[in-house]
Parts: structure tokens; C-alpha cells; sequence
């Protein structure tokens, strides 16, 4: 009796190993919580100690335009200004974008509405071969080809924000096409019938309709870009100059927040002022790439094409 | 002007930006390749870096991205499979769901430099690792988890339901039907996956400056004694891979043929990587042809 009863209510081998398999999957799944969490909190609590160890007041550290942390200014303050990184950040990732998205998009019309067989066979291998060039292969020829042509055009030293634009440019674009494909793929197909129907030309198609409905997740896509400029590190630190200077012109030696990362971090002390101001530096750019996924939510939200 | 010549002249211009996206391509490609090829001889590949003379090669380096490579697949593709199970399989359609994509996806758009800085902060120096192999190897495992994680939970939801169904109805367990049902169908995509991202962990740099160092000690390749400090297996020393070096010739300025070193060894980065997309594109195929029975 109790032997039959036992074998009624205890669990099957079969719920025993899906007991099993659950464990497993949610252990994993744990860990890349607590990898996420744990990124967020010691990136923070370092970037803050700017803030609160050494009291630089957080409007100076944002506004300042002299960066030279070893030294302090005329009122005893460290001189930790981060606008020249800031400035030049959002300007070669802006720049890089407004270049890169007319290509982006007719690359992408291309494929889905110009020539849809042999365009996207052919184009599709020669983004992913974009994306698949390293970014310190684009810094490299950003510094042997880019450089060079832009000192013997203007002068100077090659290097700065149009440098660095010309670099994340090539770089950004196969992100923003590749996305900006799945957005006009979206669409569904009885949106062009109908245009076509009313005798629109394809221009008029894609320009009052296709581009229209498709808006909201083509700027999903260059928000995408951008946000891979402005994370971008070595290929921009290889051509921008990295002086922590404020950039006066698109050609003049200047810094990145990421450039200046790569190149200082190793050069500082642990716990002492010029290496928590840098820490400061990936708490910016920690948050930027915060804002660029919430942007993307919240455009993704509302521009559901609904059919 | 008249709606059909605004159409012409319009396809025009799309047409001439698409020429131009396809020229930088062939002009990147072309100028990787014909610069440096020259410079790749059995020499190059097989003598270690100088950094101070001239006519270094690129040896450790090359072995150095191998093997933390493989380290890194070692330990990000068990997470990742779990993780791409527990999202396709097990989650449901509710708010800790939607938490956790939100986690991967903020991972995802992590700047890699960032990631790298992390790993340096808590492996590097919390837990006194040193810049070594291991630091690398988890640093590339953060940042290709969460690539992984969505191209593997992609290919397990391509499996048709009536799989699932088919293997709960024979009285399987849950977990039983993952293992042997859903996975093997899922495998070239899986595998497809995984090289692909392979491609983007060999041409990683930033992530590893400050985890697996810049510096390549001389390697003894016939100690095969993994605890032993001169092992070309111990991963515990620095290693520099081959996209650091690129980075660090030129940035350095010591070495007094940086440029065609770094000519050569992105000829050698862009061959592999091409190599695992052609391998990627030819697995996948080959292995759904198998699978499928088709021709």
C-alpha cells in the first residue's frame, strides 16, 4: 500500500529532470542579471567618488572646459573639466550620423524596393562584411589613408573630429542599413499596392509612404548608430589627436570621452583624484548608453506599424 | 518637373549612394589585403614581436587571439545556451520577462570599453588576477553573451511548436524534448551563432587592453604545463592579442615599422574573420541541407 502510494505521489524521473533542466536555465539567466547589476553599481560607485571623495562640484566637472586633473585652478579646485570630451563625443557621433543615414537608407531601399533580388543578394554579404572589419582595422586606415589625406587638404596634424566623422561613418553604417532594412521590410507590402494603385510613381511611394510608415523604426536604427559611435573607442582614438582640448574646428587635435579612457586609465593611480575623474568619464558614457536604449524604447512604443 | 523624371532622377541618386557604400567596401578590402599581403611571409606569421627593432612578427599574438578565443566560447556559450533556453522555453509572457530582456539588451549596448574597464576594476584588481588570459576571456564573455543569448534563442524559436508538442506527447519531459528534440534541430543556427560571433570576438580590442594586457611574454610552445608561468597555456599571463597589437604599434610609436606590421597582421585579422564568415555561411548551409533532407 504505501509502496504504491509512494510511487503515486513522488515525483516522476520525468518531473525530476525538468526540475532539473529549470535549475540550469535559470542559474543562468541569474548570472547575467547579477553581471548586469554588478557593471551598473562598480561603474557608479567609482564614477561618483569624483563627486563625493574629492567634492568637485558636479556643474564645474560637466562644464569645465580645462582638463588637466594633476592640477588644481586659481580657487584650489582640481582641474577637471569634461565639456571638450563631452563637445566632441556628441559632435563626431552626430556627424557620423547625418552622413551616415542617407547612405544607410538608400542602401536599404535598394534592397527592398529597387532591386530586391539581385540587390540584396549582393549587398547583403557586403554589409556584414562591413560589419565584420575590426575596429581597430578603421583605425588603422583612418590613420594611414584618412589622416594623411586630411593634413594634406587642410593642414595641421590629420587628426580631430573630421577624422574621427569620416572613421565612425564607414562604421556605423552597416548598423543603421542592416536595421533600417528590417524597418522598411515591416511595411507591409499592401501599403505599396495601394500607392502603386492611385498611379504613384516609386519615388512618391517610397517617399509619401514607404519612408513615412517606416519612420519611427528608421530612427530606432540611427539611434542604434549612434549609439555605437559614441561607445566606440580604438578606432577614434587612433585618429582624433587626444588632447583634452576644447575642439576650436572639425580639424583639430581634440578627445573623445572613450579616447580619453584608452588613453589614460592605465597611466593613473587607483583611488586618487585624476583616476576617478576618468571613471566619471564611463559613468557618462555608462549613462549616454542608458539614454540611447531608453530613446529607442520609447520610439520603438510608439511607432508600432499596427495591420 | 514632372512626378516620373523626379522618380528617375531620384532612383539615380539612390543608385549613385549605393555605388559609392560598394566602392568604400571593394577600397577598405582591397587596401587591407593589397597592403598587406606583402608583408605576410611564413616569417611574419611565425617569429615573435620586437618592439623596438624592426622585422618583428606576429606569432604570440596570433596564438594569444586563438586561445583566448576558445576560452572565451568555453565559458560564454554554456551561459548563453542556458539562458537562450531559459528565454525560449521556459519564460513566460509577463514583467520579469520583459526585465531581463531589458538587462540583455542594456548589456548589449554596453560600449565596449566600458565592459573591458569593468572587467579591469573587478578581475584585474578586486580579485588580484593580474592582467592575464582569464580577465580577457571573461571581458569578451560579457560582451558576446548578449549576442550569443539572441542568436541562439532565435534559432531554438525557429523550431516549429509541433516539435515540442511531438516530444511531450511521447511523454517526455520538458527538458528531455529541449535536449533532444529542439536542440538538434536548432544546431546549424546555433552554430552559425556561434561563429559569427567568434568573428567579433577575434577583432575585439578595447575590451582587452586593460584586461589581457598589451604585453606578450616570450611563450615556451613545448611546455605543456598549464600552471606553469612560461606555458604558451597558462592563462593566467598577459597576453596581447592580435588587435591590441595593431593598436598598440601605432599608438606607441616605438616600434619603428609599425605601419607594415600592422599592414600585415590586419591582412591576417580580416582573412580569419573573413574565413569564419564563409565557414559560418558554408556550416549553416551544409548542415541544414543535411537536416532537412532537401538538396
Amino acid at each position: 500500500m504505501d509502496d504504491i502510494q509512494h510511487k503515486l505521489t513522488a515525483p516522476s524521473k520525468a518531473s525530476r529532470e525538468d526540475v532539473m533542466g529549470r535549475i540550469i536555465s535559470y542559474t543562468c539567466i541569474a548570472a547575467i542579471i547579477i553581471l548586469v547589476i554588478s557593471i551598473l553599481y562598480f561603474i557608479t560607485s567609482r564614477g561618483v567618488a569624483t563627486f563625493t571623495a574629492n567634492h568637485v562640484n558636479l556643474w564645474q566637472f560637466l562644464s569645465g572646459k580645462e582638463w588637466n586633473p594633476g592640477t588644481l585652478n586659481a580657487n584650489g579646485q582640481p582641474q577637471v573639466g569634461a565639456l571638450p570630451m563631452i563637445v566632441t563625443s556628441f559632435s563626431v557621433t552626430i556627424l557620423a550620423a547625418l552622413v551616415a543615414t542617407p547612405f544607410a537608407i538608400a542602401v536599404a531601399l535598394f534592397m527592398t524596393d529597387i532591386a530586391p533580388k539581385n540587390g540584396a543578394k549582393f549587398l547583403q554579404p557586403v554589409i556584414e562584411l562591413l560589419v565584420g572589419i575590426p575596429s581597430v582595422v578603421y583605425g588603422f586606415i583612418g590613420l594611414t589613408v584618412v589622416v594623411p589625406f586630411i593634413r594634406h587638404l587642410f593642414g595641421g596634424t590629420g587628426s580631430g573630429i573630421l577624422a574621427g566623422t569620416i572613421v565612425l561613418f564607414v562604421m556605423v553604417l552597416p548598423t543603421i542599413t542592416s536595421l533600417a532594412v528590417d524597418a522598411l521590410k515591416a511595411v507591409p507590402t499592401y501599403f505599396r499596392s495601394a500607392s502603386l494603385a492611385l498611379g504613384a510613381t516609386r519615388f512618391q511611394t517610397i517617399y509619401k509612404v514607404l519612408l513615412r510608415a517606416a519612420m519611427p523604426r528608421l530612427l530606432t536604427a540611427v539611434i542604434f548608430g549612434m549609439a555605437r559611435a559614441f561607445g566606440e573607442a580604438l578606432a577614434v582614438q587612433m585618429v582624433i589627436g587626444n588632447a583634452a582640448l576644447m575642439p576650436h574646428n572639425l580639424v583639430t587635435p581634440t578627445s573623445t570621452l572613450t579616447s580619453q579612457l584608452t588613453t589614460n586609465i592605465g597611466n593613473t593611480i587607483m583611488g586618487t583624484l585624476p583616476n576617478n575623474a576618468l571613471w566619471s568619464l564611463a559613468l557618462i558614457l555608462l549613462l549616454m548608453s542608458l539614454v540611447f536604449n531608453l530613446l529607442i524604447r520609447y520610439i520603438g512604443k510608439r511607432g508600432e506599424i499596427k495591420s | 518637373m514632372t512626378p516620373n523624371q523626379t522618380d528617375r532622377i531620384a532612383t539615380q541618386v539612390i543608385n549613385f549612394l549605393v555605388l559609392i557604400v560598394v566602392l568604400i567596401l571593394f577600397f577598405l578590402l582591397g587596401d587591407i589585403i593589397l597592403s598587406g599581403f606583402p608583408h605576410i611571409s611564413w616569417h611574419f606569421l611565425t617569429s615573435p614581436s620586437s618592439s623596438f627593432s624592426a622585422g618583428g612578427g606576429i606569432r604570440d599574438q596570433l596564438f594569444n587571439s586563438l586561445y583566448l578565443l576558445v576560452l572565451t566560447l568555453i565559458i560564454s556559450f554554456p551561459l548563453a545556451l542556458g539562458s537562450a533556453i531559459y528565454l525560449s522555453e521556459y519564460a513566460g509572457n509577463n514583467w520579469r520577462t520583459g526585465l531581463i530582456r531589458t538587462a540583455i539588451e542594456v548589456l548589449s549596448s554596453l560600449p565596449s570599453v566600458v565592459v573591458g574597464l569593468f572587467g579591469y576594476l573587478l578581475f584585474v584588481i578586486e580579485f588580484h588576477m593580474g592582467f592575464s588570459i582569464l580577465s580577457g576571456a571573461i571581458a569578451l564573455t560579457f560582451f558576446n553573451l548578449p549576442l550569443l543569448v539572441r542568436s541562439i534563442e532565435g534559432s531554438l524559436h525557429a523550431v516549429p511548436d509541433s516539435q515540442r508538442e511531438a516530444g511531450i506527447s511521447l511523454g517526455l519531459s520538458n527538458w528531455r524534448t529541449i535536449r533532444g528534440i529542439i536542440l538538434p534541430a536548432a544546431l546549424p543556427g546555433i552554430l552559425t551563432g556561434i561563429i559569427l560571433s567568434a568573428g567579433r570576438v577575434f577583432g575585439e580590442a578595447a575590451a582587452l587592453i586593460y584586461t589581457a594586457g598589451q604585453s606578450a611574454p616570450i611563450l615556451n610552445y613545448s611546455n605543456w604545463n598549464p600552471t606553469d608561468s612560461s606555458s604558451f597555456l597558462n592563462p593566467m599571463r598577459p597576453a596581447e592579442t592580435l588587435a591590441v597589437h595593431i593598436w598598440k604599434v601605432n599608438t606607441e610609436g616605438v616600434t619603428p615599422d609599425a605601419v607594415s606590421i600592422s599592414a600585415g597582421a590586419s591582412a591576417v585579422l580580416i582573412i580569419v574573420i573573413l574565413l569564419f564568415n564563409f565557414g559560418a555561411r558554408a556550416i549553416g548551409n551544409h548542415m541544414y541541407k543535411k537536416m532537412t533532407g532537401g538538396k
